[in-house]
This record gives C-alpha cells, sequence and structure tokens, in this order.
C-alpha cells in the first residue's frame, strides 16, 4: 500500500498520463529527474536542511484534552498549520522547485484554490531566486483576496482563471495550457497528488514527511499507532501524505473526508481529467461537473488517483460533510483548543464531531493540515450571528 | 472500413490531393454550436479535403480562448455527443469527417461504443488530444476493430525515436503540432512548425499537416514548402462566432476556406 505506482503511472487502475503530447517529454523528464535526486543524498539533505530551519519541521503533534472532553474521544492534531505559509503545501513546493532548479527550469507555473499552494509556491520561488505565475479561480480571487495580496507581494504574478466554474479546476486548465507553451524553461508547480504520472507519486513522496514523523510521534505519546487517521481530501495532499505513515499498519483506519458539494469519491464516477484516470464528479457525457464548496481549496471535482485506488481496495474509506458542520467544527477548534483551523481540516473535524458516538473510547488523528487566518474575513460574514 | 494497409477514406482524400501536387486543407469546427451543419457543409463545398468537427467538452486543456468560448457556448446551448454524433450521420458533407474531442467523453461512453458511434455516423477519423501515444492501446483496438482512422499528434517536444513511433501509429494524417502552445492564431507563423513537419517528412510517408497557430493563407502556403497541408481551427471559429454562429456564418466560413484553398492552389 502506498508504494510507486506502476510503469504506466497508475495505482491499480487510476492515474496514468492524459496530457497534450506537447507534455509527455517533459513529464518522462520529469519522472526520470523525481527518481535520480530522490535518490541522492545531497538533495535529501538540501531539502531536509530547508524544512527544518525555513518551514519549521517537524510540526509537533498535539493532544487536544478540552476538545477530546467534549467528544469523548481522544484527539491529536497533527500540526501542518504551524508551517511556515499556514498549511502543510509548503513540503510538496519546496521538494519541486528545489527539483526544478536542478532540472535547469528558471520559471514556476502553479494553479491554486484557496491560495494556499499559491502562496507556497511563491514563497519557494522567492526563496530560490525563480520567477512565478500562479492561476487562480476569479471566483477564489474575491473570497482570499488576502492569499492574493500575500502572492503579489512575494513577486508572483496572479492571473485570474475566467473560464468554467472560475475555481480550482479552471486554474488548472489555465496552467496546464502555460505549461504547453513554456514547457521548455518552465516547472509546472502542481500543488495536489493529481495530475498527470509523475505527480501524485512525487507529491505524496514530498509529503511523506508529515506521516512519518507522526508514526513517530504517535509511538511517543501512544506507545504505538493511532486508531483512526482523518483527513480532508480534495485533491487529496495532505491526506495522502498522512495515510502514508500509517497505511501498512492495517490495524489503522484511514479515513478522508470530502465536502458534500465536491466529493469526486462519494459521487463521481471514474473518468479522466487533467491529465488522470480517477473519480470524477461529471454528468451522464461525461462533462465534469463544477464542485461547490464553503473551502475553496476542496472546490474540485476530481480527486488525487491514489485515493480512488485505496476507496476501491478499501483499504482507506471517504466519507461527506456539509458545510453547516464546517462551520461548528471550525468554531469548535477554535473555542476548545485556541486553535483557528483552515476551513479544510475543519471538515475532518466535521465528521470527527458527527461520529464521535461511533469513535467514543478511541484515539483519532487529524490532520490539521493549515491554519485559519486565510478564511476569517469570509467566516465573519458566515458568523455574524453567531459571534 | 480500415483496410490491411491502414488507409481509411480520411487518408485516402489526403493522399489523393497530395499524390496530385495538390496540398491539403482541413477546416476546423466546433460542432454542436449554432448552424454548424449548413458551416460544415459550406467548409467541404469551398474547397476542404476533409473537415475537424469539435465534440465540445467542459475543460479543453488543448485549447485557447476562441475554441473554449465555443465550446461553452455550444455547451450552454446543450450540445451532447450522442446528439451532435446523430446530425453529422444524417447530413451529406461530401468529403471525410473526423471528431477531435477529449478523453472523458470517449471514456464516459466507452471506447468500443464511441467508435462504433463514430463509425455509425459515418465518420472516418478521431483526433484525441489528451490521449499521447503511451495511453493509446484500449482506444486504438476499439477504433481500428470500427474502422476508424485515429490521428495522432506529433509535437516539437518529441525526440527522433518518439515521432517515428507516433507516425507508425498514427492513421488518416499525422497531425504537427506547428507550436509550443496551445489552438490559437498567432501573427506569424512561427519557426517550429517548418521543422516538426521536416523532422515528420523525413520518417512517413502519411499526409503531415501542420495544425496549431495556422491563422491565415500566407502562413498555410508557407508551412506547405514543406508540409503536406494544414489545419484551421481558430481562424475558422473565431468567424463563426463573430457572425453570431447564425445562418451568415456558413457564407463567412465558406469564404475563409475558398481564400487558403485559392492560396494553396496557387503555392
Amino acid at each position: 500500500m502506498m508504494g510507486e505506482p506502476d510503469e504506466t503511472g497508475r495505482f491499480g487502475e487510476y492515474g496514468g498520463r492524459f496530457v497534450p503530447e506537447t507534455l509527455v517529454p517533459a513529464l518522462i523528464e520529469l519522472d526520470r529527474g523525481f527518481r535520480e535526486a530522490w535518490a541522492d543524498p545531497a538533495f535529501r539533505s538540501e531539502l531536509d536542511s530547508l524544512l527544518a530551519d525555513y518551514a519549521g519541521r517537524p510540526s509537533p503533534l498535539t493532544e487536544c484534552h478540552r476538545l477530546s472532553a467534549e467528544l469523548g474521544v481522544r484527539v491529536l492534531f497533527k500540526r501542518e498549520d504551524l508551517n511556515h505559509t499556514g498549511s502543510h503545501k509548503i513540503n510538496n513546493v519546496l521538494g519541486q522547485a528545489l527539483l526544478a532548479r536542478r532540472m535547469g527550469k528558471t520559471r514556476l507555473v502553479a494553479e491554486t484554490g484557496a491560495g494556499q499552494h499559491g502562496v507556497a509556491t511563491a514563497t519557494a520561488a522567492a526563496l530560490l531566486g525563480m520567477e512565478c505565475l500562479v492561476y487562480m479561480g476569479e471566483v477564489d480571487i474575491a473570497r482570499q483576496e488576502l492569499n492574493v495580496f500575500r502572492m503579489r507581494l512575494l513577486g508572483a504574478e496572479v492571473t485570474p482563471a475566467r473560464s468554467g466554474s472560475r475555481t480550482l479546476k479552471d486554474a488548472v486548465n489555465e496552467a496546464m495550457r502555460d505549461w504547453v507553451a513554456t514547457v521548455e524553461h518552465s516547472h509546472y508547480c502542481l500543488g495536489s497528488v493529481m495530475g498527470p504520472h509523475p505527480y501524485p507519486w512525487m507529491v505524496r513522496e514530498f509529503h511523506r514527511v508529515i506521516g512519518s514523523e507522526a508514526a513517530v510521534q504517535c509511538r511517543t505519546l501512544l506507545g504505538g499507532p493511532p486508531d483512526v487517521v482523518v483527513a480532508c481530501v480534495g485533491g487529496g495532499s495532505n491526506a495522502a501524505g498522512i495515510f502514508s505513515g500509517f497505511a501498512e499498519d492495517p490495524s489503522v483506519e484511514l479515513v478522508g473526508v470530502e465536502p458534500a458539494g465536491g466529493a469526486a469519491v462519494g459521487r463521481g464516477v471514474p473518468g479522466i481529467v487533467h491529465g488522470m484516470r480517477s473519480y470524477l464528479m461529471q454528468d451522464e457525457f461525461g462533462q465534469v461537473l463544477e464542485a461547490h464548496s464553503i473551502s475553496a481549496g476542496l472546490d474540485y471535482p476530481g480527486v488525487g488517483p491514489e485515493h480512488s485506488h485505496l476507496a476501491s481496495s478499501g483499504r482507506a474509506t471517504y466519507h461527506q460533510v456539509v458545510d453547516a458542520e464546517v462551520v461548528d467544527a471550525f468554531v469548535l477548534a477554535s473555542r476548545t483548543e485556541g486553535i483557528i483551523p483552515a476551513l479544510e481540516p475543519a471538515h475532518a473535524l466535521a465528521w470527527v464531531v458527527r461520529e464521535r458516538e461511533s469513535l467514543s473510547g478511541r484515539t483519532v488523528l487529524i490532520n490539521m493540515s493549515g491554519r485559519g487566518d486565510k478564511d476569517v474575513a469570509q467566516m465573519m460574514d458566515v458568523l455574524a450571528d453567531r459571534i | 472500413m480500415v483496410d490491411p494497409a491502414g488507409t481509411g477514406a480520411l487518408e485516402a482524400a489526403l493522399r489523393a490531393r497530395r499524390d496530385t501536387g495538390g496540398k491539403c486543407l482541413v477546416p476546423y469546427l466546433t460542432g454542436g454550436l449554432g448552424e454548424w451543419l449548413s458551416v460544415l457543409q459550406a467548409a467541404a463545398a469551398a474547397g476542404a479535403d476533409a473537415v475537424e468537427v469539435g465534440i465540445p467538452f467542459s475543460d479543453p486543456v488543448m485549447d485557447g480562448p476562441v475554441i473554449q468560448e465555443a465550446s461553452e457556448l455550444a455547451l450552454r446551448a446543450g450540445a451532447d455527443p450522442p446528439a451532435i454524433l446523430d446530425a453529422l450521420g444524417r447530413t451529406e458533407v461530401g468529403v471525410p469527417t473526423a471528431v477531435m474531442t477529449y478523453a472523458n467523453l470517449v471514456d464516459r461512453a466507452g471506447w468500443t461504443r464511441f467508435a462504433s458511434s463514430l463509425a455509425a455516423a459515418g465518420v472516418s477519423g478521431a483526433i484525441l488530444p489528451d490521449i499521447p501515444l503511451e495511453e493509446t492501446g484500449p482506444w486504438c483496438a476499439a477504433a481500428d476493430a470500427a474502422g476508424v482512422e485515429t490521428v495522432l499528434l506529433a509535437a516539437p517536444t518529441a525526440p527522433d525515436d518518439r515521432l517515428e513511433r507516433i507516425v507508425a501509429r498514427s492513421r488518416g494524417f499525422v497531425y504537427a503540432v506547428g507550436l509550443l502552445g496551445v489552438t490559437g492564431e498567432r501573427s506569424t507563423l512561427a519557426d517550429s512548425a517548418t521543422v516538426i513537419a521536416r523532422r515528420l517528412k523525413d520518417v512517413t510517408d502519411l499526409p503531415v499537416l501542420v495544425g496549431v497557430g495556422i491563422s491565415t493563407p500566407e502562413q498555410a502556403v508557407e508551412v506547405c514548402e514543406v508540409a503536406d497541408g494544414v489545419v484551421v481551427g481558430s481562424a475558422v471559429v473565431r468567424r463563426v462566432l463573430e457572425s453570431g454562429a447564425g445562418p451568415a456564418s456558413a457564407e463567412v466560413v465558406a469564404e475563409l476556406v475558398a481564400s487558403f484553398r485559392q492560396a494553396l492552389d496557387a503555392g
């Protein structure tokens, strides 16, 4: 479980490389470049140093005493929200930016939903002195203006995606179109465990550090693994990262939580978009449906192919929560733990809250994948009557 | 049906043009958009050797703004693949047609079912820009069995050995991607267009048609000093959009296609 994909870039029957011909040689080169770098102690050591001295790893494991008492479930947070730039996204971006530089690329192109991946990419570009262009759906630009400003402050260009649903899916389309035209000097710094091979595998490997750290931290705190590991799933990168630390142990339940309005595993069927075969929300003719979620970071109709495989094989289960449950969880974590979560990991907590009776007495590790600063402006409106 | 030598109606029509000293002209239009069937017939009558019909997809990553807009308009107007194929099957075009669409529409219908529905609609060829060489297996098996010619794209980024494998698997013609980028008009012909055409001509006897960035008759003539022909997409679709995709669009497109035809014939 959660090893390398096969030679066609598939996890089971999911994955592959469904992209315009122009990009195939670049993907082959990227696959080779990543394999070489990942096996090179010098590359690993440079990345580890950046993760420690720049991004602040290892991220802590926090035992949530008041929240646990409230729910009757022992809850631990893996604190990816404490990373530099405020989410787990920095793990992947530092890896890809170093790799891009090693491969002679001078420009990073990225898509972003909530803006967390865009901010992380802009940060890495500033750190390494690279050019950076981030595509972001027009709808997301309006609801995440703080992150837009952050990216521009960091020296990145932010270009609105104005087609289709004007959210994350369309930002991915624009980034791929950009890459088709600029592939010789640009690296597409994809922000999740999705897209064509080798991205789903490579991005998961860059996030494996989350699961590896958490496994060690749980052993120290609990003497063994938790009973359940829960993470939110849009494309699925933070979930893939934390799952990878526990997938080998069949006693650990792996749970992915999707927004009801963007539940590719829960409401989709297998399809092909953005370079991969995976579960996809689509109509009877294969047109991709628009996702709708309170969280821009999960507003995506597809999901990374490895999650489709984990779901099909039964190794992980996937559940849905609705926006109202997410808002309650957002408040709950703030009030009981003094941790304002991003709306994305609030999905994971919302599922635990709903399932607290069946989880009673068990130990649950939640990946707190990002902090809620970026969502505060939006939540001021949503919570106007309550706070 | 494709005969054992692999020559279907699309390839036969293009070879016939080339072998009599001419240059091939294949306009593209978006299916399901306004009076597209009249545009199709007008393009054929104005001198096209074959016509490429796009079946609109929600997320066309190989397409630039013009074809994106046409696809969105067609989808908003309710265009769906079975209806487009059904209409194609009932229309006398006069030249072979090839469908251009994306993998998910094919996958959703089922590879075999989609290939059969193309054949049933009298469509000769299929161009699927997000199914590159390594992923062609299941589709090509279905297409070959149904007698549909699968046209593969060859891009400037491909090394020589990859081009050889692409031309070996391509049917109908080989679609040379003229530049690094998505579909759309460009003010000048990219140097890469002639280079990729030359590299392909060196390794195949299949007709080599250059598409992406061929916007004017002058550019078509220039690239056809090496290539066997051109695919003209955004220049056609822009005119359809500008004329409101209504009855007038057929006349406007006929004029454009005729201007390409004349220029290519005059060489």
